[in-house]
């Protein structure tokens, strides 16, 4: 399935920016003519990746349709935006980027199978893709085994380095530790009670919590608790919240339980903005408060490293570009930032590299920084995660967050945190 | 557990409990009871329930949304029109898929068994199309949000209690359906013994396409109510139905009652599990249980008597 081939011709499909291309299409025939001045093909591509004069082809692989597609389309939207500014700006090493884009359709072999097509078929110069971690799993041994590069949006439970993966969101101590520090600190938090899904992501923040809460902090967690995926009834957890009273509530629910849940506390007499408990959630992005309603969740805290209400200059310039390509009734949450940024890694890379080859890619991620990053700032660590800033946002009715609290320092990527496991 | 707590916190807790119970078996006879009409009275499985169950809560979305731009002072209302609205839509879907498909399928219960799981792709993928793949969210009128304060630690949301008379008022009308009119006695003489029933004159196929409608009709109905509870989106329904067949067959496939006494016995098992071992050990313990019963009593909870 190929899709919205960026060509000279200028005929373009796609859902975003139609009109603007009518005008990119006169400036691209220029800045083709204009290509003389890249480096010959076979200088920056040794390895047969598809790679022409003047093109550069990529994959994109997320699921658009099945459970998931709810989650990952603005991971989609992100990358393809990135894209098509990339080829505004005239492209990477004066090619312009095309995209193949391929369906996991939520559905783990199938993301393994379509990794396995875009690299051996269409020989693509990175992917962007995956969304879940069980979706990275299944793809992963597929890129190491013909030496792809995947750009991974996700914040996700850490415990995974991998030389062919560039994990753009935060790994789970970057997201933990500083929100657990705030609510100690400036709210003064004794007590906590984890809640999540019943899979790897939550199970494993919730044992990384539970260590720093109870060994580093030396204050108590008086409840734990998974349910499963889907679950839709919260009635019984509510009232043991009730009974033990914890002074924040930490909350690792995914997908529609997080509706039922929220739509529950509150109908359970719960109003988050007297923070008595306070909710403290890692999963719910302005994303998911679309579904939940914003009147449900209104006061919680929510540890990110992205907000859509974030002020700075590259931010603003972000969300004007997403709502004009999209829609002005879009949101925009943590992991569609973090797939933002994946093409723009990928393109500083290969600019500091002088090359498509993944193999010199390689070598030269350590230390790249992207300061038009609409978080602000980021840097790739030696260990392919970000260095970024955690922030804490209180969601506000209307549905965005108002950021409380940041880190002043970027927090330093640790997907092997040692004493936490 | 209760260390540290006085006998008034305890009893509250308790009491609050206990209606986590009864408003779990409403939500659970809600779901089941379309399904186990077309199921016990015709014995088609119908795969797409969480489907329509789905469409009733779009229904309510769009009613919603409807109010809100052109009838703001009547906004408080909305939920009971949106209802009605989902029973209607369904109903007409569910006729209208009866006569496309499912008459063609009786006698072949593995056939509707994939026709309608066909049938629900299709609805998911169609809701994915019109309204994104995105959930949306339903926006209930002020009165319906919040608890009632019986005590100072006992409160009763409000949805829940909303829930639960949807549900007696729903059961009570099919017992009246069923039981004491005209069309209740030609579906149970149908199902008994259809060529016999046609010899004194019942329309069998008219009395099938009606009961199949009625199943979704009350399906658009349960779907209408969740909105308040749960989540609204394309493939919402998945989260419905594995419990809903539980339900329907631990009952005993082709008796309302064993339906309901099946949704009484899994709900409070489960939510009292839930309290004092979590959620995930919780489904574990309620799904070995039922495997264990039915073992014993393949034909569930209250099977009818009947000569095969």
């Amino acid at each position: 399935m190929k899709m919205n081939k960026q060509s000279t011709t200028g005929g373009t499909t796609g859902r975003w920016g139609l009109g603007r291309f009518k005008l990119l299409a006169a400036s691209l025939v220029l800045a083709a003519t204009a290509n003389a001045a890249a480096p010959p093909t076979e200088e920056v591509n040794t390895t047969g990746l598809a790679v022409t004069d003047d093109t550069v082809t990529v994959g994109i692989l997320h699921s658009i349709t099945g459970t998931m597609a709810i989650s990952e389309i603005g991971s989609v939207q992100a990358e393809k935006l990135a894209i098509s500014q990339i080829n505004e700006a005239g492209g990477v090493l004066g090619r312009q980027v095309e995209y193949v884009q391929e369906d996991g359709a939520s559905d783990w072999p199938t993301f393994a199978e379509k990794a396995r097509k875009l690299l051996r078929q269409d020989n693509v110069a990175a992917i962007f893709g995956a969304w879940t971690s069980a979706s990275r799993k299944a793809v992963l041994p597929v890129i190491e085994q013909y030496n792809g590069m995947l750009y991974y949006p996700t914040f996700y439970e850490g415990l995974e380095q991998s030389p062919n993966v560039v994990y753009t969101g935060q790994e789970a101590t970057q997201q933990i530790l500083a929100s657990l520090n705030w609510a100690a600190e400036e709210k003064g938090a004794k007590t906590f009670y984890l809640l999540g899904s019943d899979y790897i992501w939550p199970r494993t923040s919730n044992k990384i919590a539970r260590k720093h809460i109870e060994d580093m902090r030396g204050l108590k967690v008086v409840g734990e608790e998974y349910y499963p995926l889907g679950h839709t009834q919260f009635n019984s957890v509510i009232n043991k919240i009730k009974l033990r009273k914890p002074d924040v509530i930490f909350a690792s629910v995914v997908g529609g339980s997080n509706v039922a849940f929220y739509k529950q506390m509150k109908a359970a007499g719960f109003d988050f903005t007297e923070e008595d408990p306070l909710l403290l959630t890692i999963s719910v992005t302005e994303d998911e408060i679309r579904g939940i309603g914003g009147e449900n969740v209104e006061g919680i805290y929510a540890s990110m490293k992205y907000f859509q209400s974030l002020d700075n200059p590259n931010n603003e310039e972000f969300v004007a570009a997403f709502k004009e390509a999209y829609g002005d009734d879009m949101v925009i949450g943590d992991v569609t930032q973090a797939a933002y940024l994946g093409p723009w890694l990928w393109k500083a890379a290969v600019e500091k590299a002088g090359s498509f080859d993944i193999d010199k890619i390689r070598e030269e991620f350590a230390g790249i920084e992207f300061n038009k990053a609409p978080e602000g700032y980021v840097r790739i660590h030696e260990n392919h995660h970000l260095w970024s800033k955690t922030r804490i946002g209180q969601a506000q009715s209307d549905g965005q967050y108002k950021v409380v609290y940041e880190t002043e320092e970027l927090m330093e990527p640790d997907p092997f945190p040692e004493g936490y496991q | 557990m209760f260390d540290g707590y006085t006998t008034s916190e305890v009893m509250s807790i308790f009491a609050m409990q206990g209606f986590a119970g009864l408003s779990l078996f409403s939500v659970f006879v809600l779901m089941a009871l379309g399904l186990a009409i077309i199921f016990g009275q015709m014995g088609v499985i119908n795969m797409a329930h969480g489907e329509f169950m789905i469409l009733g809560a779009y229904t309510t979305y769009l009613t919603s949304g409807f109010f809100q731009s052109y009838l703001p002072s009547l906004f408080g209302g909305y939920f009971f029109i949106a209802m009605i609205l989902a029973f209607l839509v369904c109903a007409a879907l569910g006729a209208l898929v009866e006569w496309l498909m499912i008459r063609r399928l009786y006698h072949r219960p593995l056939d509707t068994l994939l026709a309608t799981w066909g049938l629900s792709l299709i609805m998911q993928q169609a809701y994915r199309s019109i309204f994104g793949a995105r959930e949306v969210g339903v926006e209930l009128p002020e009165w319906m949000l919040g608890a009632f304060n019986v005590t100072d630690l006992v409160q009763l949301p409000i949805n829940g209690l909303f829930v639960m008379i949807i549900a007696l008022l729903i059961a009570g009308g099919l017992y009246l359906l069923m039981y004491r009119s005209g069309y209740g006695t030609k579906v149970r003489a149908v199902v008994q013994n259809r060529p016999m029933a046609e010899a004194v004159g019942i329309n069998s196929a008219g009395i099938d396409r009606a009961t199949f409608a009625l199943g979704c009709g009350i399906a658009g109905v349960a779907g209408a109510a969740f909105t308040m509870i749960g989540s609204t989106g394309p493939s919402s329904g998945q989260a419905y139905i594995v419990d809903t067949f539980l339900i329907v067959v631990f009952g005993g496939a082709q008796s309302l009652i064993g339906t309901i006494v099946s949704a009484f016995g899994i709900s409070q098992a489960q939510s009292t599990m839930e309290f004092f071992m979590g959620g995930s050990m919780a489904k574990v313990l309620t799904l070995l249980v039922v495997v264990g019963i039915l073992m014993l009593r393949p034909e569930g909870l209250m099977a009818l008597k009947v000569r095969r």
